[in-house]
Order: C-alpha cells, then structure tokens, then sequence
C-alpha cells in the first residue's frame, strides 16, 4: 500500500510543469496587477491612496455603481426571458420546445459586441424600429440609449446562461417530489411555490450569478455603444491611455475581481447545502400537462416574441453585411458582395489568426485540463487539489485584467532586439487560453469521472500496465468529452475579445474579434465588420454544432455500453 | 437507530376506511397496464399487491392516489367515488419508494408540509408533527435536513409525514426496497405494530412474497395487469390457483402431463416421461399440471412405496446443503423436482447419483390448471 501513495516522478513532472503554467500565466500576471494597485508609484511602498483616489473621484464612483446597475438589470432582464421559457418547456407538453432549445443557443454564438451594433440599428433612436414607430404613430421608445441599451444587449445575449441552469434544474427534480405534495393536499401555485421553486432555485441562483459577472466584467459592448462610464471600460481606457504605469487601471481591475469573486461567493452561500441532487435519485422533472387552447396561444405568443428578439441581432448583422448604406432607413438603400469580398481578401488575415489562435488556444486547454484532472480524480499527489483551484479561479478573473496583467508583467521583459515579451502573438494565445481553462478543466474532470476506476482495473488485472491502460482504456473513452471540451473553448476563444483588446500590438497579429471590433469603431467600417461578424457566426455555430454531435455520439456510445 | 415508541396510543381517531377498485382498467397505448381489476380491501385490514416488477401493482397503488387516471372502472372509499378527484383532494396517504423527502426542509417542516396545506392552526400542527414523529421514534431529529439522515430515518420522515394528515387509506410503495436486510426484517415488524395500533386501511406494493406474508393480512397476486388470487398468505400458499401464484410464492415443483391408466394402477405421467403414481382409493384432482411444495415430500429407498403417497422414482442430481435442511435435485425423467429434508445433527447426506424415491403423501398434492 506505502508505495501506492508514494508520488510517482511522471507524477511529480506533471504537477510542477502545470503549476509553472498557471505561475506563469495567471498567478503571476494577477498578483501584478494587485501588487501594483497597492503600492506607491515609483517607490512600491504599500498604500491604500490609490484606493482613497478612486473613492474620490466622481467618474469612478459613478462607473462602479453603473456597473452594478448594468449587470443587476441585465439579471432582472435576462430573467424575464429565460423563466417562462423555463418554465414552459419542463411543465408543459409543448411542441415549440425545440424551438427554445434553439433559442438558448443561438445569442451564444454572436459575441454580445457584434450583436448591439446590430441591435442599434434596429432598435436605436434612428433604428429601424423606432423609424417605422415615429411614421405611424408619433413616438420612439429608447430601447438603446445609454445604460439601459447596454442591459438590453447582455440580457438578449445571456439569458441563454439562466435558461440552460434553470431548465436543467427543474429536470432534475424528482417526479416524486410533486407529487408527494399533491398527495398531502398541494397544488397549483402553492405547490409552486413551497416545493418547485425552492428545488429549482440553486439552477437559478448559478445561471443568475453567471450572468451578473459576465456583464460586470464585459470591455468591448459598453465600448461599441460609447458607454464609458462603467468600470470595465473606464479599466481599459486608462491604460490605453494614460498609461500602463498609472495606478487606476489596476485599482479598478482589483475592484473588478473584488466584484466577481463577491458575486460568486454570494452565490455559492446562497446555494449552500442545496445540492440537492444527491437525496433525488429518480429525476425525470415535473408532470407534463398539455396546454389549453388559450395557454397555447399566450406561450406561442410568449415564445415567437422572444425568438424574434433573440434573431434581431443576426438578422441586423446579416442586413448589414450585404447594406451599401443603412442609414435613417428601416431597410438599407441598396445590397452588396462587395464587404464579404474585402474581408476575405485584405482581411482575411483576421481569420486565419483567430483559427490558430482559438486552436492553440483549446489544445493548451485540453492538454492542462486533462492533465489537471488525471492528477486530481487519480493520484493521490499532496497539493493537487490546489491546482484544480488555482486552475479555476481563472473564473474570477475579468479578461481586461487578464490583459493589463500580461502588459504590466511581461513588458519589462526584453527579447532578441529589444522587442517587449508582451508583444508577442503567443501572449494571446495563452490569456485565451488561461480564460477558458476552468471550462475545459470541467469538461476534463466529467470526462474523466465517466470512466469507472473498475475499467481501468480491469485493464490491469487482465495484463496492461498503467501507460497502456491509458491508450487503450482511458483516452479512448474519453475521448468525445475531450473533443467537446476542445471545440467548446476553441468557439469561445475565437471571439473573445475582453483580454486580446489590450494584447493585440500590431494588425498583423489581430484575431477576428479585435478587427471586428476596429472595423465597428467607424460607420465607413461596419459593412465589413458585419460580413467579418457573419462569419463569426458562422464558425462559432459550426463548431458548436460539431461539439453537440460529439457530445450526444459520446452518450450514445457509453450508453450502449452499459 | 432508535425503535418506534409502542407505547403512544393511537394518535388515528377515525374510523377506518374501506375501499373498493371496480372494473379498472388503463391502456398506456397499445400496452394494457391494468386489466378489469376488482378488489375490497377491508376496513382496517393491512392489504398487499404483490406482483413481479412490471405486473401493474405500481400502476394500481398511483391509480389509488390519484397519479393515474383509469380508462375505466371506479375506485371509491366508504361508497364515495373518488375516480375523479385530485391528488390532493383524496386524504389518500402514500409513502413513496424514493421516500420522497424535500431536502430544501427540515424532517418537521416535512411532517408539517401537509397539515399547512389542510390550513390547521400553527400549535395544533407543532403537536400533530411531535406526535406523528414520536410514533416513528424521530422526535430527535425534527431539526436535521433529509440529507444528513440514514435511509431507515428517512423512511420513518416519510411515515410520519403521510400519517401526519390521519389519511383515509394508507398507501406504502415498496416501502423497504431501499433499507438492507436486517433494517429490512426491523421495520417490517415496526410497520405491522404501527398499522394495528392505528387501525390505518392500508395497502403495500412489494415484489416480495416473504414481506407480504409477514405483515399483511391478506394479499392480492398480480401479473400482467391481472389480479390471478386474493386470500390469505397462508391459504393462497397451500392452494394456489394457477401455476404463477405456485411459483411466485416460494419454491414449488410443477409437473406438466396427463393421467393414464397403467394396467389399474393410475399413474400421472409428465411430458418429461416420468411417472407419478398415484394410490388408489382416493379421490384425485383434475387438470394439466402437478403440484407440491419441495418441503411436502420426502426421499425414501427405492421401491419403498408408502401408504397414501403418490411416488415417483428418480435419481439425486444435485444438493445443497442450506443448514437448516438439504435441498436435494432429484432427476426424473426429463423433470427435475426439488426436495427439501429437514437436517438434524448427525444425519449423513444421500449421494449424488442414488436412486431414490419421492414420496408425497397425496393430500399435499394439486392437481391446476396451466
């Protein structure tokens, strides 16, 4: 038994390789920036003035409370899209589900920035919407203007995160759990309210939560809608310039991740003890009613709504790749080819960086997630349970940290010529990959947990040593989780935008999103910067399309094995 | 684990409830589920369905609670129809397989959920909770969450909180599926010793026969959506109806043939080839099958034949010592019948292969139809 517990030198390799990755490449970064937002400029004495600083001055108050107000009302918002469609589907016997399930996947593959220029066209002040309002009836409702108009664009484009919480809750829930409370004489909305609700809330409190720290932490929407008055930004413009030597921008990057480990923990205390899987064994949700005649047409009704908000931003964006001029006008003047031509001919090096880039980036995932996860579920290594953590508290860290981290670490050091480290296109890459780690990291450990230990046993008792056991039983079955949690990261990756907006140093090295972004910036530019949007969408839904049909052949598959 | 306090007097004023299932019958589809099911079940009497998984039973006791809906047929308790009242609306208590406890409350919020929903005053339900919850010997635990007890205490929660609302008819879904096997013998006594001393109309759903006919007084066979006997444990035992309730309630021998007429001796002859002779003198049954219980007979020489037994030549196959007694396979023919002896210290075992003769004293043997 002594030796079983004794590490293993390949072991130990792993461990210390991985743990001087995340050193390298968050630790590091991220202690840099607290380490400088609590030091004196020049002297690196400790000091709380920097703090004082920002506590003084009105735009930064004003920024962090605009922030809140943002990421609770894009909540409160997303909410009322994600519940009832929630709600329909595990309640009722109602054949628009599979158009919600569409529903909740779709705002998932346009990033929320290229949605609300789309957005502003058809639902700004001169958007399409409210021209055809101020014609007929006299008004314009201000969908887009100022804060609000960022709520309205991170709801439409997060809700997804609370309805995939939500209704996978709500599945959970054990038939028997209903019905027990019919039986002692519940029903209707008490029933409701006492037993479903509260059973359903940890699924709520997750997606909910989710939301409100990717809002709080999102750069480039608030940006594209001048909005600059919230923390993000304000985070971003410091930097770009004043300075990376100016303190604000790391004392605003530490009230950021202050902000969303708060947000998380809060969730997690609320959650607490709720894990309530582990007393429901049968799950199967709810009892399924049909819907009557006048129920039907309120939740087609509901449900066509949604859908039609949920597509504004993909239809907007698809208008205006092929628009010559789209101005002051609810359709565009005339169509072109002539964007898609530019961007895949000038621009198509865009293109090309981001699909090496978001490679990279989910091979480093898979490889460091898998390794991570072998170390945890497999060996009995002290310590390794701390990389799992240290992995996943990439969670907590907003990407313009991420990005003013590498700046301020790696710039100081010099390559061949004199070249700062942080210019390098491989620093992209690796912040993309450190951000999506905790994903790939979760698809690794599910992977991994799914091959019974007694597998691998087997394999051993009838003559495989351990590195054979592995090739021909362990990454054998794992293989489909694996492959999903590569395309997952690789799809978020390539339109990530957050930490490469403050990485990328020169055009020849922008990945997509970053040329989506500048291509935005100007009205000239939008045209190409929506056929560049378009076919975004088209790689991210592709991929993640890829990574369903992997995920379902791998269920499939084990599932036809037990 | 503490036991159930036998002391309390029954906190159940009522009367007990009779109930009467007429003519159901439930189609999922093309797959009939309940098939013209027709059953009384006494005021007071502690009832069992019992059945092979898949048989309906299940099916039968939601249908009572009000999960199922039947295509046809009426269930009624004391002459009041009930087919078409809610679930909540039907004062039927059951305790679900899974238990079924809410692990967002405590074990009192639990045993309290039913009476809020009945809108009783708050101390009259802090009192009926202590009491149902002292029935169950969980007064110490009322402030744990389901997830920190055992699965014994979970099922006791969930007791006390069905028979919190002093139900019509109790309805218990394979109550001690989930406990092991010692716990299991436990509170199968503990659940018989609550049930008289609240006089609760009760009915139990288990595949299996022991639990059955430990605690119920009368049980109801089911398969495939049919009710093929209804008696008591014992009687059902001796006298089984058909070939199915034969086997499913315990080990039985079964032997498919026809009488023949072998020169005046009559002689019940199996498709096997073997043959049962049976005694002149008496009156025998009438059909296709044989039957009689591995313990009824016995193993004596060859050629031994005894007076009033029917005996049937074959040879030990096989045997298993199970302590108590031997279960000894005796090759007959293309039959093989099992036969337990009773072991006492000092007996020495027949070998396999000995040629032997099964005696079976003839009132012990049924003549069913298959």
């Amino acid at each position: 038994m002594t030796h079983l517990l004794r590490a293993r030198p390949a072991e130990v390799a792993v461990a210390l390789a991985i743990l001087l990755f995340l050193g390298l490449f968050l630790v590091w970064p991220v202690a840099t920036v607290i380490w400088v937002a609590f030091t004196e400029k020049g002297t690196g004495a400790f000091t709380l003035v920097n703090f004082a600083d920002f506590a003084r001055t009105d735009l930064f108050v004003r920024s962090f409370w605009n922030s809140i107000y943002v990421s609770a009302m894009a909540v409160v918002v997303a909410s009322a899209f994600a519940i009832p469609l929630a709600y329909l589907t595990s309640r009722y016997t109602f054949a628009g589900s599979p158009v919600i399930q569409v529903l909740g996947f779709l705002p998932l593959i346009m990033p929320p920035f290229v949605g609300a220029v789309a957005l502003q066209l058809l639902f700004g002040r001169n958007g399409s919407l409210n021209l055809l309002l101020d014609d007929w009836l006299g008004f314009k409702i201000p969908f887009m203007e100022g804060l609000n108009g960022v709520v309205f664009v991170q709801a439409i484009h997060y809700f997804p995160f609370i309805l995939i919480n939500l209704s996978a809750a709500l599945a959970n829930i054990d038939r028997s759990m209903e019905e027990a409370a019919q039986n002692l004489g519940s029903s209707g909305f008490r029933l409701f309210r006492r037993i479903v609700f509260p059973l359903a809330m940890p699924g709520y409190i997750a997606g909910a939560s989710l939301v409100f720290v990717k809002v709080f932490d999102d750069l480039a929407t608030p940006l594209l809608l001048n909005v600059k008055d919230m923390l993000a930004p304000q985070a971003y413009l410091r930097v770009t310039s004043i300075g990376i030597a100016d303190p604000m921008g790391y004392v605003i990057s530490v009230v950021l991740i202050v902000t969303s480990v708060a947000a998380m923990w809060l969730s997690s205390l609320a959650t607490r003890g709720a894990d309530y899987a582990t007393v429901q064994r049968g799950g199967g949700g709810l009892a399924k009613r049909s819907l009557t005649r006048t129920e039907s047409v309120i939740a087609y009704g509901v449900v066509a709504l949604i859908l039609l908000l949920v597509l504004a931003p993909h239809i907007g964006l698809l208008l205006l790749s092929f628009a010559t001029v789209w101005s002051f006008s609810p359709l565009p003047d005339a169509f072109t080819t002539a964007h898609y031509a530019r961007v895949l001919g000038e621009s198509s090096l865009y293109i090309k960086n981001t699909l090496i880039y978001a490679s990279l980036a989910g091979l480093i995932d898979v490889m460091v997630g898998t390794a991570i996860a072998w170390l945890v579920l497999r060996t009995k290594l002290i310590g390794r349970t701390a990389l799992d953590w240290i992995a996943s508290a990439a969670l907590a860290i907003p990407g313009v940290v991420l990005g003013i981290g590498y700046l301020r670490a790696y710039y100081g050091i010099e390559l061949w010529g004199g070249r700062p480290a942080a210019t390098l296109w491989v620093v992209i890459v690796l912040a993309l990959a450190i951000r999506r780690l905790p994903y790939a990291l979760r698809a690794s450990h599910a992977a991994l947990q799914q091959v019974s230990i007694s597998l691998e046993e087997a394999a051993e008792n009838l003559g495989a040593n351990r590195r054979r056991t592995l090739r021909r039983i362990v990454v054998p079955l794992m293989t489909g989780g694996l492959a999903a949690g590569f395309v997952t990261s690789f799809a978020t990756a390539a339109v990530e935008l957050s930490a490469t907006l403050m990485l990328v140093q020169s055009n020849a090295d922008a990945p997509l999103a970053y040329g989506l972004y500048v291509f935005m910036q100007s009205p000239a530019g939008r045209g190409a910067g929506a056929a560049l949007g378009v076919i975004a969408v088209v790689i991210v839904a592709a991929t993640t399309i890829l990574s369903q049909i992997l995920v379902e052949r791998d269920r499939r598959l084990k599932a036809g094995r037990s | 684990m503490s036991t159930m306090d036998t002391t309390l007097p029954a906190g159940n004023t009522r009367k007990a409830a009779a109930l009467s299932i007429e003519n159901v019958s439930l189609a999922y589809g093309e797959q009939r589920v309940l098939n013209d099911i027709s059953l009384d079940v006494r005021p007071g009497e502690f009832f069992a369905l019992l059945g092979p998984s898949g048989c309906g039973k299940t099916t039968l006791l939601r249908l009572v609670a009000g999960f199922a809906r039947a295509d046809s047929g009426r269930v009624s308790i004391d002459g009041q129809d009930i087919s078409h009242l809610a679930p909540w609306m039907r004062d039927v208590g059951m305790v679900f397989q899974n238990y079924a406890l809410w692990p967002h409350m405590n074990v009192a919020r639990n045993v309290a959920f039913g009476l809020e929903e009945r809108r009783i005053r708050r101390p009259e339900i802090a009192r009926r909770v202590n009491d149902a919850l002292d029935l169950v010997g969980m007064s110490g635990l009322a402030a744990r969450k389901p997830s920190q007890l055992s699965g014994g205490q979970q099922q006791r929660v969930a007791l006390a909180r069905t028979i919190a609302i002093e139900p019509r008819i109790l309805l218990l879904d394979e109550p001690l599926s989930n406990l092991d096997a010692k716990l299991r013998v436990q509170v199968r006594r503990e659940l018989r010793e609550l049930q008289q001393r609240l006089g609760l109309t009760t009915i139990l759903v288990t595949h299996d026969q022991e639990e059955a006919n430990t605690i119920c007084d009368r049980v109801a066979v089911m398969n495939d959506g049919v009710i093929r006997q209804v008696g008591v444990p014992a009687e059902i035992y001796q006298h089984p109806r058909d070939p199915f309730v034969a086997n499913f309630l315990g080990s039985a021998n079964i032997l498919s043939g026809r009488m023949v007429d072998a020169g005046g001796q009559r002689v019940f002859e199996t498709e096997g080839g073997a043959r049962l002779a049976i005694p002149t003198g008496r009156a025998v049954g009438s059909g296709d099958r044989v039957f009689f219980r591995p313990q009824d007979a016995s193993l004596t020489a060859t050629g031994q034949a005894l007076p009033g037994h029917a005996d049937i030549a074959g040879t030990i196959a096989f045997r298993e010592f199970l302590g108590s007694s031997v279960r000894y396979s005796v090759q007959a023919g293309g039959d093989t019948l099992s036969i337990d002896v009773p072991f006492h210290s000092g007996d020495t075992l027949r070998a396999i292969g000995e040629a032997v003769t099964v005696a079976i004293p003839l009132q012990h043997v049924r003549w069913l139809n298959g």
